[in-house]
């Protein structure tokens, strides 16, 4: 020990994927010395995993939309309890983030006439995400990769970031291990983003990759920034359920968007029972209206398949739990139907959504454009995360910035598909440009060397201890109590439960050691990922138990319902003085008058 | 179907590698990547490989199983034959680091000598191109490469004749086409390809299509047509004087 590479930047972004990407870039082209540190090798982070496209109100398909429906769109969604300076931010900055990924080589699919292509997705009024069949976020990631080779970014690839350094309140550095040789390296900087994305993998069935541990949430929590809405974890309705060890891959929304349907074992389209009044006036009310929707038809309302993803994902529970699943305990979505009703038949299938035939036909020996898939819900995105305001990104700790999925705000309690890609964009833009003003202003704070040598001590621990415990299966245990116990249906008793769980499990992992050296040790990395895991899953928990109703991606049996006396604040999650964790709501800002008419204008 | 099979991995460092037989059981639709996390779990923790979304997506856990360039993420058991021991070794044209993890590093560094993109003037007000789709086709299918890098890994060039230095290989060529079949990009890399990328090396054996999971038609799409350009600029003797003449007219 003892040792360890010292780097000085302006500015250091965590993670690389859009967000990253995005705010390296800004932070560059604002003669910043920028660092990106990302844990996967450059273009694997799981923006590439995000399929169907990126909603921006460009009107290409369909000239009525602007940024005013977007932005109302985005805050039904979030059921109102969205940052809507971010949620207005976010409608009006998207075109023009779109636009600017076709100038750095981008190619998405094009309409009749030579502009980018638009499709449906659930929740938006108009066809709104730019897209490239469905490997949308591989389209983007490649794109912001190769135009940020070509600026002055120093890329760390494989390192690990452990822990956040202050100097008094500021952020002044980061600590970290590279993969390879399990070396440590020391970050110093003005300004530091997170874009580290979400914390899947605390759950057992998830789309997430193996990243998803909650780094940045952690890391910033145990620096004193606030989380907010943690309690908002998205269910996607579509995962693959069979076979078991592919449960939980994603299944792309854009299989509706093109007219899959959802049916129940007894062949029913089940979707049609039960219509939220929010949405009641634009939804189908029958199946030959939704089908005329996904096929371009402007007069037609959308199919009850397109609904939010929340009401998507519990219709689909109820199916299974009341004994009408498929076999393999699903629901079935079906694309193959419309074979006889659209031209092309099979191959108009296969071009429109080439990586899920693949997909399913690599994995699951299922041909889509022949039989039925089988779906679930998966784990699949956090809403909640690092709090930050609305205008720069800046969390409550000066210097500390955060965008993309790693923060909070602009979803509320619920994301619409499409808006994620977007808000990287975006958001990663904004918090590149303001951490660039921040470090221009500031001089370099100091970095504590006692800090650093604990926070190395802690990393080298379990090699000095006996295996008591494995790291593999303290994850295993924690995925799995959070997936029964504050999964997508919660009641109070079982989040107790969880909440003691994860006290059991975090004093378990002070015991875990780990075998052999320091060298690339994928045992050690996810004895390290656990601290962070451990935290993410008890301010879901303690959120999520404060919440006493049920509204967008929060679900609670014991109390089924919107409440008034919920609607109006947001839930925080601080550690408090003695390092407990410390719960407090706060009242949702009140909107601008000029908002508040345009949602009240979308309504009617 | 349940059964226990014996998977032989390499496990060590640079020159210093061994196969080592670890057991496990084996379940319907496991994929082998599931198969080496159940190893690391259970048995060898330490146990380096790389990977991370397990969709075929992101393109990490690129490996030989029994010798075949494959995604471990991607390759079912089913379709392996698990009587004998299953072979699964890290990709031999790149350096070890350790188990099944290379240093593909070599990779990164070569993409970045490669032009970037120029785009011409937008066409709208708005900053914004009109470009058929049947003009972006072509380059869309090589915009699904993954870097996944089993097609460097197979090409013989890399891999038998070493010639790293002098050889951009088939991901960057596919990568090059891209841009050079972009409808609105105005660099040529033609030069580039001809001189350090080395364009020529490559015989079209088609080793890299054949392996390549995501389909890419990488020859014949790709590195045929970059070939033909190269060879209309440099060694068409007719096109040349009409370029020269169409030069001096302009």
């Amino acid at each position: 020990m003892g040792d360890w590479d010292t780097f000085d930047y302006d500015v250091i972004v965590i993670g690389a994927g859009g967000a990253g990407l995005r705010a390296a870039i800004e932070s560059a082209e604002r003669g910043c010395k920028t660092a990106l540190v990302c844990k996967s090798l450059l273009g694997k982070a799981h923006t590439v995993m995000a399929e169907g496209g990126c909603a921006a109100a460009i009107g290409n398909v369909d000239e009525r939309d602007n940024w005013q429906t977007h932005f109302a769109d985005t805050m039904r969604g979030g059921q109102y309890l969205n940052n809507w300076r971010m949620a207005e931010h976010h409608a009006k900055e998207a075109p023009d983030r779109v636009r600017e990924l076709e100038s750095w080589g981008a190619l998405f699919d094009r309409t009749k006439d030579g502009r980018i292509m638009q499709r449906n997705f659930g929740g938006h009024k108009y066809p709104r995400l730019a897209h490239v069949g469905d490997r949308t976020g591989l389209e983007m990631i490649r794109t912001l990769q190769d135009h940020a080779i070509h600026q002055t970014i120093e890329v760390h690839m494989e390192v690990t970031c452990l822990k956040l350094l202050k100097d008094g309140e500021r952020v002044s550095g980061v600590v970290a291990y590279e993969r390879e040789r399990g070396r440590f390296r020391v970050f110093k900087g003005k300004a530091i983003v997170l874009a580290t994305g979400g914390f899947g993998r605390a759950f057992r069935i998830t789309s997430n990759s193996w990243e998803y541990t909650g780094d940045g949430q952690s890391m910033a929590y145990h620096a004193g920034a606030e989380l907010k809405d943690m309690e908002f974890v998205q269910f996607h309705p579509t995962g693959m359920v069979w076979p078991p060890s592919v449960r939980g891959i994603l299944v792309t929304e854009g299989v509706r968007g093109e007219g899959g349907v959802l049916r129940n074992s007894e062949g029913k389209r089940f979707m049609f029972d039960d219509i939220p009044p929010l949405y009641k006036h634009q939804t189908a009310d029958n199946e030959e209206e939704g089908f005329r929707y996904t096929q371009g038809d402007k007069e037609a309302r959308r199919p009850p398949e397109l609904l939010t993803r929340d009401h998507v994902a519990r219709k689909i529970m109820k199916e299974v739990r009341e004994g009408r699943a498929s076999p393999h305990g699903g629901v079935f979505l079906d694309i193959a139907w419309i074979k006889d009703r659209v031209p092309g038949g099979a191959e108009h299938i296969k071009k429109k959504l080439p990586a899920m035939h693949h997909q399913f036909k690599e994995l699951a020996e299922v041909d889509i454009t022949e039989v039925p898939m089988e779906v679930g819900p998966t784990t699949h995105y956090a809403m909640g995360g690092v709090s930050v305001d609305g205008d720069t990104q800046m969390t409550n700790v000066p210097g500390l910035f955060a965008a993309g999925e790693v923060a909070a705000g602009l979803h509320g309690a619920n994301r619409l598909g499409g808006n994620s890609l977007s808000d990287l964009l975006v958001f990663g833009r904004l918090a590149g440009e303001h951490a660039a003003k921040f470090a221009g202003e500031t001089s370099s704070g100091s970095v504590d060397e006692a800090d650093i040598k604990q926070a190395f001590a802690d990393a080298l621990a379990p090699f000095e201890r006996e295996s008591e415990e494995n790291a593999y299966m303290i994850q295993k245990e924690l995925q799995g109590k959070m997936q029964d116990l504050v999964g997508i249906v919660r009641k109070e008793d079982e989040m107790k439960e969880a909440i003691a769980v994860i006290d059991q499990l975090q004093g378990r992992s002070a015991k875990v050691g780990v075998d052999g050296n320091r060298d690339y040790n994928n045992g050690w990395h996810t004895a390290l990922d656990l601290l962070n895991l451990m935290t993410v899953s008890e301010a879901v928990a303690r959120s999520a138990l404060d919440r006493k109703e049920s509204r967008g991606a929060h679900f609670r049996d014991d109390f089924p319902q919107k409440e008034e006396a919920e609607a109006n604040h947001n839930t925080y999650i601080k550690k408090g003085p003695d390092g407990e964790m410390q719960l407090s709501r706060k009242e949702k800002e009140p909107l601008r008058d000029e908002l508040e008419k345009i949602i009240a204008e979308e309504q009617k | 179907m349940s059964k226990t099979v014996t998977f032989r991995i390499t496990r060590g460092t640079g020159e210093k590698t061994e196969l080592v037989d670890y057991q496990t059981e084996v379940g319907e639709g496991m994929v082998v990547l599931d198969a080496v996390h159940q190893i690391q779990a259970e048995s060898a923790p330490d146990l380096a490989v790389r990977w991370n979304c397990k969709a075929g997506k992101c393109g990490s856990c690129s490996a030989e199983v029994n010798g075949m360039p494959r995604l471990m993420c991607m390759t079912r058991l089913g379709e392996i034959n698990l009587d004998e021991p299953v072979t699964i070794e890290p990709m031999r044209t790149f350096p070890l680091i350790k188990d099944l993890v290379t240093d593909v590093s070599w990779n990164y560094e070569v993409k970045k000598r490669i032009k970037k993109m120029k785009p011409r003037k937008p066409d709208n007000e708005d900053g914004s191109w009109l470009m058929d789709q049947e003009d972006v086709e072509r380059p869309q299918e090589f915009r699904k490469c993954i870097e996944c890098f089993l097609c460097q890994n197979v090409c013989h060039v890399l891999r038998d004749h070493k010639l790293h230095a002098e050889f951009a290989g088939p991901r960057h060529f596919v990568y090059a086409a891209q841009l050079e079949m972009n409808p609105i990009d105005t660099a040529d890399r033609l030069e580039d390809l001809k001189g350090p990328d080395g364009i020529g090396y490559c015989n079209i054996t088609k080793c890299c299509t054949k392996v390549c999971p995501e389909h890419i038609t990488i020859t014949d799409n790709a590195i045929i047509p970059l070939k033909e350009r190269v060879v209309d600029k440099f060694y068409d003797p007719i096109g040349k004087l009409f370029r020269v003449f169409s030069s001096r007219d302009s």
